[in-house]
C-alpha cells in the first residue's frame, strides 16, 4: 500500500544517517570550519550538562544516608546505601508508596487507553465526516485549550462530590476519558493515514462503518494511537492540581500528591524524610524513563506534529 | 456523501460530545452560576449561612482585591523576563543541533531532553533539595567562588523558580523549533554561502525569520502556561512557607479561597476572570505577533 510506505519513510527519518534521502537534507559538514564545530560542540555540552546535572546529584543522593547526605560532597558518593534507602522508601507506612506506584498506573493507563479511543473515534468522525455541527466540535477542542484549569477543576469537584466521586479513582478516571488535545491529535493522524478513497472502496464492499472504523481505520493508527496514548499517559502521570482537589485519602493518591505529601513532611513533624522523598524521586523517575526511552519515537513524532500543525 | 454516512460519522464523535458537555461545558456553567452568589451569615453567625444572590459583586471584588490583581502581575512580570529567557536558549541550542553532524545532534538531543522525561513536581523536589542550605550541594559552590547566596530568600523565589521552569523547558521548545527548522530548504543555505554570506548571518536572515512560527507558538503555550503556575510554587511553599505566601499566584488564591476559605463562590468568579484574561492574553499575544509578519 502507498500509505504504509508512506508512513514508513517518515520514522524511518529518526534513525541514525546512513540512509541517503536524510544526507541530502543536512548540511555539508566539510563547509564548516572546524573552530566553529568545536564551539557549537562545547555549548552543547554545557547544555547536557545543565540538563543532567540534577538527576546525576539525585541519583548520588539515592545512595547516602543521612549522615552522608549532610555532611558529604553532594557531588560525590559516600558509602553505599541505595539498597536500604530503597527498602525504606517501600516499607515506609505499610508499603504506602507501592500503593501509590500503583494507582499511578492505573489512571494513567486505563485512564489514557479509554482517552485515546474516544479520541480515534472523534478525530476520524472529524476528518472523514462532513456533518452538521462538525465545525463546533472542532471549536470546542480548540478552544478548551485556553481554559484554565481552576475554572474546570473547582466545580468538578463540586459535581463530583454531589454524585459520590470525589475520594475514589473515578474521581481521576473520568476527566482522563476526555482530552481535547489527543482528539485534535489524533484528527491530524487521520488527516495524514486514512485516504478516502480506501473508505469508499471498503463500503462499496458492503463492510459497515463500525467494521471499518474498528478493523482498518485502528488498524491503520496504530501509530498515530500510540503517540496519542503515549502523551496522554504522560500528562496523567505528571497530573497534580487534579488529583490534589479531587482525592483525599492517602491510598487513593498519586506518586506525584504522595512524593508533595512527604516532601512538606519534613517541617510539621521534625522527623527527617529528606532523603526518602530523594529516593521516592529517584524510583518514580524510572517508570516514565523507560517509557519515554522505549516509546521515543512516537512522542517525538508527537511532540513535533502537535506543535508545528 | 450519502446523507446516512453524514450521521454515521457523527455517532463517532457522540462519545466525546457527551464526556465534554459533562466535564467541560457542565462544570464552566455551574461555575459562572455559582459565582453570581454569596454565602453570608446572617446576624452574628449565628442563626446560620444563607446563599444569597449578589449578582457580579464577586467579580466587583476580585477586580478591587489587590492579593488577586498583584498575583497577576507577579506572574505576568515573571512571564516577561523567564518565558523570552528560555526560548532564547532553546533557540541558540536547535541552531546549534541544526548546524553539527546528524550523529552529534541526535545524541545531545536525547540528553537535553532528559529534563523534559522528570514529571514536574519531581523536578521541582530535586530542585528544591538541590537550592537547600542544609543537602544541596549549590551552597558550597557559591561559597568557593564567594558567593552567599541563599536560594530560599525573598528575593531569589521568582529567580529559584525561573531556573527550575526554564530547566524543565528547554529541551521540550529546543525540539519543537528544530524540527521547523528542518524544514527549511537546504537550497537556501548553499545559495547564501554562495554570495558569500557567513553562517551567522544565515542563522539571522534565514533560519530564524523561518522557525518564527514555532517560536511564536512556544511562547503561546508557555504564557498560557504561566498565568496558571502552580505546583512549582506549591512545592516552594512547602519548604519556605514565609518566603512564597498563599497568594503567590492567581491559582493558589483561588485554591485557598475554595479550599482552605471555603469561599467557594467567590473562587468561581476568581477562576472565571481568569480564564478571561488568559483568552485576552493569548488572543493580544497572537495578534500582535501576527500582524508584524505582515
Amino acid at each position: 500500500m502507498a500509505l504504509t510506505e508512506k508512513t514508513g519513510r517518515k520514522h524511518g527519518a529518526d534513525r541514525p544517517p546512513t540512509r541517503p534521502v536524510r544526507r541530502l537534507t543536512r548540511p555539508d559538514p566539510a563547509a564548516r570550519s572546524r573552530g566553529g564545530q568545536r564551539f557549537l560542540l562545547l555549548g552543547l555540552i554545557l547544555a547536557s550538562v545543565y540538563s543532567l546535572f540534577p538527576v546525576y546529584w539525585l541519583t548520588v543522593a539515592a545512595t547516602k544516608d543521612r549522615v552522608g547526605l549532610y555532611q558529604s560532597n553532594g557531588l560525590w558518593l559516600s558509602g553505599w546505601h541505595l539498597w536500604d534507602n530503597v527498602q525504606q522508601v517501600f516499607t515506609y507506612d505499610d508499603g504506602i508508596f507501592l500503593r501509590w506506584t500503583a494507582n499511578s498506573f492505573l489512571y494513567a493507563g486505563v485512564g489514557s487507553a479509554g482517552g485515546t479511543l474516544i479520541a480515534l473515534a472523534t478525530g476520524y468522525g472529524l476528518a472523514r465526516f462532513d456533518f452538521p455541527g462538525r465545525g463546533a466540535v472542532f471549536a470546542c477542542v480548540v478552544g478548551s485549550f485556553l481554559i484554565p484549569i481552576a475554572l474546570l477543576t473547582l466545580p468538578l469537584y463540586l459535581l463530583f462530590s454531589a454524585i459520590g466521586l470525589v475520594d475514589t479513582p473515578w474521581a481521576m478516571l473520568i476527566p482522563c476519558l476526555i482530552n481535547p488535545f489527543s482528539v485534535y491529535l489524533a484528527k491530524v493522524y487521520t488527516e495524514a493515514t486514512i485516504p478516502f478513497e480506501l473508505l469508499e472502496a471498503a463500503r462499496i464492499d458492503g463492510a459497515g462503518e463500525l467494521r471499518i472504523f474498528f478493523s482498518i481505520v485502528l488498524r491503520m493508527m496504530t501509530t498515530g494511537g500510540a503517540t496519542v496514548f503515549l502523551l496522554a499517559f504522560v500528562n496523567t502521570w505528571n497530573a497534580f492540581f487534579l488529583p490534589l482537589t479531587v482525592l483525599r485519602g492517602e491510598e487513593n493518591w498519586t506518586l506525584n500528591l504522595g512524593l508533595y505529601n512527604w516532601s512538606g513532611k519534613r517541617l510539621e513533624s521534625g522527623v527527617d524524610v529528606t532523603s526518602l522523598v530523594l529516593t521516592g524521586a529517584l524510583l518514580s523517575i524510572i517508570p516514565m524513563a523507560i517509557m519515554m526511552v522505549a516509546m521515543r519515537r512516537y512522542w517525538r513524532t508527537g511532540v513535533t506534529l502537535g506543535a508545528l500543525k | 456523501m450519502i446523507r446516512s454516512q453524514r450521521w454515521k460519522g457523527a455517532a463517532f464523535t457522540v462519545p466525546f460530545q457527551l464526556g465534554f458537555a459533562f466535564l467541560y461545558l457542565l462544570p464552566i456553567g455551574y461555575a459562572i452560576y455559582q459565582s453570581l452568589f454569596l454565602q453570608k451569615q446572617s446576624g452574628l453567625g449565628l442563626g446560620g449561612a444563607t446563599t444569597e444572590f449578589v449578582g457580579l459583586e464577586n467579580y466587583r471584588h476580585g477586580l478591587t482585591d489587590s492579593a488577586f490583581l498583584s498575583s497577576i502581575l507577579r506572574v505576568v512580570l515573571f512571564a516577561c523576563v523567564q518565558i523570552p529567557f528560555m526560548l532564547l536558549i532553546s533557540l541558540l541550542l536547535a541552531l546549534f543541533l541544526d548546524a553539527v553532524t546528524t550523529k552529534a545532534a541526535g545524541r545531545f538531543r536525547i540528553l537535553l531532553l532528559v529534563p523534559y522525561m522528570i514529571p514536574g513536581v519531581v523536578a521541582a523536589i530535586v530542585w528544591i533539595n538541590l537550592y537547600s542550605p542544609e543537602v544541596g550541594p549549590l551552597s558550597p559552590l557559591g561559597e568557593v567562588f564567594g558567593f552567599d547566596w541563599n536560594f530560599f530568600a525573598p528575593s531569589m523565589v521568582w529567580p529559584a523558580i525561573g531556573n527550575l521552569l526554564t530547566w524543565h523547558g528547554i529541551g521540550y521548545n529546543m525540539v519543537i523549533i528544530y524540527a521547523a527548522l528542518q524544514g527549511v530548504p537546504r537550497e537556501l543555505f548553499e545559495a547564501a554561502r554562495l554570495d558569500g554570506a557567513s553562517e551567522l548571518r544565515i542563522a539571522l536572515s534565514i533560519k530564524i525569520p523561518f522557525v518564527r512560527g514555532a517560536l511564536v507558538l512556544t511562547a503561546l503555550l508557555s504564557i498560557i502556561q504561566m498565568l496558571q503556575i502552580f505546583n512549582e510554587p506549591a512545592l516552594f511553599r512547602n519548604v519556605t512557607p514565609q518566603t512564597v505566601s498563599d497568594s503567590f499566584t492567581p491559582i493558589m488564591i483561588i485554591y485557598n479561597q475554595a479550599f482552605n476559605a471555603g469561599n467557594y463562590h467567590y473562587a468561581a468568579a476568581l477562576s472565571v476572570l481568569l480564564a478571561l484574561i488568559l483568552g485576552i492574553a493569548s488572543f493580544l499575544f497572537y495578534r500582535l505577533t501576527s500582524k508584524e509578519a505582515d
